[in-house]
């Protein structure tokens, strides 16, 4: 019996080294993120000694209590212990209530306000993100750009089904309802650029609806948000150095049309909507028959994607705004950018 | 019988002519009404799938016979004498065949939902096909997402749940000592509407827009937008719910009524305890599913907008009323488990089950929180935030009553005297497994940790801890259990062991890992996933082929021994409730003599303790008399 003791707590120990040293959480980004894996380590220590406790038992009464086969010998006739069943009641009891009670103040902790608020706007729709920033002129963009150790308040909105807005290294997420707004507030404490998921079944596209949310200085941030207002003018030429495929490439990723067009120039593979690969050939085929030049055909599909739908898709599926999302001058970027590489992949 | 008679009488020929029939009916239907209407095309395939899929299955159940005895007798017509003449079954040809005999309805059951749990596995190793590397390898999105939606809904609607009424079917009139069921007609529906629904959901792979592909939860809006495959998960489920709901108010009835003389409830085994706990969880929720699913068919067929946010609709009260009968269907499907492990546990470590009052009354109390707990499925969901910390601290107080448990099995264990028999094997596995679901619950109700972990592999794993090492564990143990009592043979000892054996290894090797990959930021329910999961994924994958390899073990097992095994004894387990009483299997009305109960069903070790007595001692027919006592020696019967 000595043994089996020492032998537990060597078990817990054990377990809850291992389970501490294991990296479980991605990166701490947010102000919400300490507290919350604080709390996961905790639930941990707390598990560990309930979890050996109960193999202990049932290991040892296997290897004591176990009879060959042919035993005709019957257990003690125990039926209970009243003692017991009180004590087994009340000490889990006291341990949920505990950890419910932390688990509370670290929500409230999490969840609490502050002032000098960000304001983000973020909208879902199969398959893509959008974000606006009311507090900087109503700037809309497609990539969520947030300064650090600035405390932001997304506003949370869908335009067709449920999606849910999440970035792990932030730990919070919300669904984005149609029909109502959900908040998260949270400040993000790190630079550096991390993935923003689609955590709730949207659709066909739904593995595929992730982005990007870079964090950067307060300086930099401003100045980001003047070279969105630049972009808009024209069309994301000098952010990209004067290359225009380089600008096209980067609108192509920042929209999010990576998500479901495969595209080797922009390393994209996905199969939601049509190959973009042979796009010069197709347009040239299918412009000549709507009477229309290749430019004219392809601006027409990314501006008012139901007009023509490729065989073998269905209509609705590509989102029919991207005329809003975009400046008209990011639009002839975008579509000179894939009219050129499309071109040269056919050329090969 | 002339060919004319044959297809007059109740079934397969019948159903031959009438399930087409019902087709045609529905096209004359849906077209003469949109001919009134003046809507062009007249003949509309979405309407006339529609009206089919309530339509043909209605037909298939009248034409199988189900419904023949109420219609003759509402007619006037003479009825079949109520002597149960349709009792018992002389060769495999009458499981096909519409029979009142409790036993044969529970194998009928238990068989059926094997059946689709092999489809719903199998759909199991395409998905980790497709996830063992990033990108596309060998389905494009569309089908991922039908397939893990059916096989969600197979694996919660067409087994866990009917295989634990199976189960039940087979030994709870046995453990109270009643001939049948109390509605032994309604019994025979019960288990026909399953291969239905079941049936529908596999059709829905071969409708235009593939499967229904919005999970087993179905979330409005994307289920009311869905391609027509959703119509088969939205009415597939209302027969299945109306199959639980009529075999849960039958398991009702027949407790409540027909326990023998002397069984009273605090001598009831807790198998039947958690029979009665469980069918008053199906009759009080179920019906929340159904209606949920109905306002989804009438959204998508009649154009309601009960789930359309523009238009006075609300997208989050499909939800609550979804998630008002899901979360008590957990404890649905793990309650009847409860009861087989106590039985398992109780009767191969030979010693009373440890405090059985509370064991019972823990059943009661988590009948009870369990209805009080549903919004912890919805802490991300936008709902208002006041709900979620009454919502935390109810889930965690059910840990106690689900503490309370686990720790009486050990004190059932301390002291015993262990045969480690396959089915105490996978009832100790289920102890260990359920714990760490447990635990991994406990830590999902907290508000905080759920916001990151929810909707992500974390959930998988918890799900699959407590729905495969926690019910499905406590399934095989029920059958290894009751196998020589249901078939007379007994089953191979040392296959059942290697069984239990690989599948506790590669079980955890297979959702182990998945926590991992949860907390580490891995949504769930993606075709496609970052680069940085992929050794994980291909680790998870391979051990998950393994486990699926597992389970041919035991289905050679069960095939072998049904066939060829060595005859069982009545009461091989020696065990003191009352279906071990009678010849294995029964004899077709169970009992020639209602037996008495005059004691606890568990006192092992008690000297000259007996649950029941048969009054003149004959034996029932094609029985052997065992004694009905504690240390007794096992009668030489085979």
């Amino acid at each position: 019996m000595f043994w089996v003791v020492v032998l537990s707590v060597a078990a817990t120990a054990i377990g809850i080294a291992i389970s501490l040293a294991i990296d479980w959480f991605p990166t701490q980004a947010s102000s919400a993120a300490a507290d919350i894996d604080t709390l996961y380590d905790v639930l941990l220590i707390v598990s560990v000694p309930i979890f050996v406790l109960v193999m202990a038992v049932v290991i040892y009464s296997v290897y004591a209590f176990r009879v060959k086969p042919g035993d005709m010998s019957d257990g003690a006739p125990i039926h209970g212990n009243t003692r017991l069943e009180i004590i087994w009641v009340t000490i889990p009891l006291i341990i949920v209530s505990v950890l419910a009670g932390y688990g509370w103040i670290v929500l409230d902790d999490i969840e609490a306000k502050k002032a000098d608020t960000l304001v983000v706007h973020v909208t879902g729709q199969q398959f893509a993100w959008s974000f606006e920033y009311p507090g900087q002129g109503k700037l809309q963009s497609n990539q969520l750009v947030l300064p650090k150790d600035r405390p932001v308040h997304f506003k949370v909105n869908s335009k067709d089904v449920l999606h849910d807005f999440w970035v792990p290294e932030f730990r919070l997420k919300t669904d984005a309802v149609p029909g109502i707004t959900t908040d998260i507030r949270l400040t993000p404490t790190r630079l550096g650029s991390y993935p923003v998921v689609c955590a709730e079944l949207c659709g066909i596209g739904h593995s595929t609806m992730r982005q990007t949310v870079r964090v950067i200085s307060a300086e930099d941030f401003d100045a980001w948000v003047a070279e969105q207002r630049q972009g808009d003018e024209d069309g994301g030429m000098e952010a990209a150095g004067g290359d225009p495929l380089e600008a096209g490439r980067k609108i192509f990723t920042d929209t999010g049309c990576n998500a479901c067009h495969t595209l080797a120039d922009a390393g994209s593979t996905a199969t939601v909507g049509p190959e973009l690969d042979d796009l010069a050939a197709q347009a040239a085929r299918y412009a000549k028959r709507e009477g229309q030049t290749p430019a004219e055909y392809v601006k027409a599909s990314i501006e008012d994607p139901d007009a023509f739908v490729v065989s073998g898709f269905q209509k609705g599926l590509m989102p029919g705004d991207y005329s809003n999302q975009l400046s008209a001058a990011e639009i002839d970027t975008l579509v000179e950018y894939l009219l050129t590489v499309s071109n040269g992949k056919e050329a090969q | 019988m002339s060919v004319v008679a044959k297809f007059r009488a109740p079934g397969w020929y019948r159903v031959l002519i009438s399930v087409p029939l019902a087709f045609a009916f529905s096209i004359a239907l849906t077209a003469a009404v949109r001919a009134a209407y003046g809507w062009d095309p007249i003949v509309d395939w979405t309407s006339v799938t529609t009206v089919s899929l309530i339509a043909m299955p209605l037909a298939f159940l009248v034409a199988i016979g189900c419904f023949t005895y109420w219609f003759d007798w509402a007619l006037g017509k003479p009825t079949v004498p109520d002597d149960h003449s349709s009792h018992g079954a002389t060769s495999w040809r009458d499981y096909f065949k519409v029979n009142t005999d409790h036993k044969v309805i529970g194998i009928q059951y238990i068989v059926t939902t094997f059946f689709f749990f092999i489809l719903g596995g199998l759909m199991a190793m395409l998905i980790r096909a497709e996830l063992t590397q990033p990108g596309t390898q060998f389905v494009d999105p569309n089908t991922y997402n039908g397939l893990f939606s059916v096989h969600a809904s197979l694996m919660i609607f067409l087994f866990i749940i009917p295989v634990f009424a199976g189960i039940a079917n087979y030994v709870v009139p046995l453990m109270i000592g009643a001939p049948d069921m109390a509605f032994p007609r309604l019994n025979a529906l019960s288990f026909w509407l399953l291969p239905t629904a079941g049936v529908m959901m596999m059709a829905s792979f071969f409708v235009d827009g593939g499967a229904f592909a919005t999970g087993w939860t179905a979330y409005a809006p994307l289920s009311t937008e869905a391609p027509l495959g959703q119509q088969f998960f939205t009415i597939g489920v209302q027969f299945a719910g109306a199959s639980s709901i009529a075999t849960a108010l039958n398991f009702l009835v027949t407790i409540i009524t027909m326990r023998a003389p002397g069984m009273t409830f605090w001598r009831m085994p807790l198998m039947v305890w958690a029979q009665f706990t469980t069918s008053l969880l199906v009759v009080i929720a179920t019906p929340f599913i159904a209606g949920s699913q109905f306002f989804v068919l009438l959204d998508r067929s009649l154009g309601t907008d009960f789930f359309t946010a523009g238009a006075g609709g609300d997208v989050l009260m499909y939800q609550h009323v979804f998630w008002f009968y899901s979360h008590p269907a957990v404890y649905i499907m793990m309650l009847p488990g409860f009861g087989i492990v106590s039985e398992v546990i109780s009767t191969h470590a030979r010693k009373p089950v440890f405090g059985y009052r509370m064991m019972a009354f823990s059943l009661v109390a988590i009948v009870i929180l369990g209805f009080t707990v549903w919004a912890h499925h919805m802490f991300v969901s936008g709902m208002f935030a006041w709900l979620r910390v009454p919502m935390m601290i109810t889930t965690m107080l059910i840990a106690v009553p689900t503490g309370v448990k686990i720790f009486s099995w050990l004190g059932t264990l301390w002291r015993g005297a262990i045969h480690l028999t396959t089915p105490m094997l996978f009832a100790l596995g289920f102890i260990t497994m359920f714990t760490l679901g447990g635990i991994s619950g406990v830590m999902l109700a907290v508000v905080p940790i759920d916001i990151h972990v929810s909707d992500t592999y974390f959930i998988v794993a918890h799900i699959h801890y407590v729905l495969f090492g926690g019910s499905v564990f406590t399934i095989f143990a029920g059958i290894y259990h009751w196998f020589p009592k249901m078939t007379g043979r007994m089953y191979d000892e040392s296959l059942g062991k290697l069984h239990f054996w690989l599948s506790f290894v590669f079980f955890n090797l297979t959702f182990g890992p998945m926590h991992l990959v949860g907390v580490d930021g891995m949504p769930r329910r993606v075709a496609d996933y970052a680069d940085q999961y992929a050794t994980m994924n291909a680790i998870i994958s391979v051990s998950a082929f393994l486990f699926g390899l597992s389970f041919l073990v035991f289905l050679y097992n069960m095939v072998t021994s049904w066939r060829n095994g060595p005859k069982a004894a009545g009461n091989p387990w020696r065990a003191h409730s009352i279906e071990w009483q009678v010849s294995s299997p029964p004899p077709i009305f169970n009992f020639d003599e209602i037996p008495t109960v005059v004691g606890g069903p568990y006192e092992y070790g008690v000297p000259g303790a007996v649950h029941a007595v048969f009054a003149d001692k004959k034996a029932p027919v094609g029985a052997s008399p065992t004694p009905a006592g504690g240390g007794a020696p096992p009668p030489n019967e085979a």
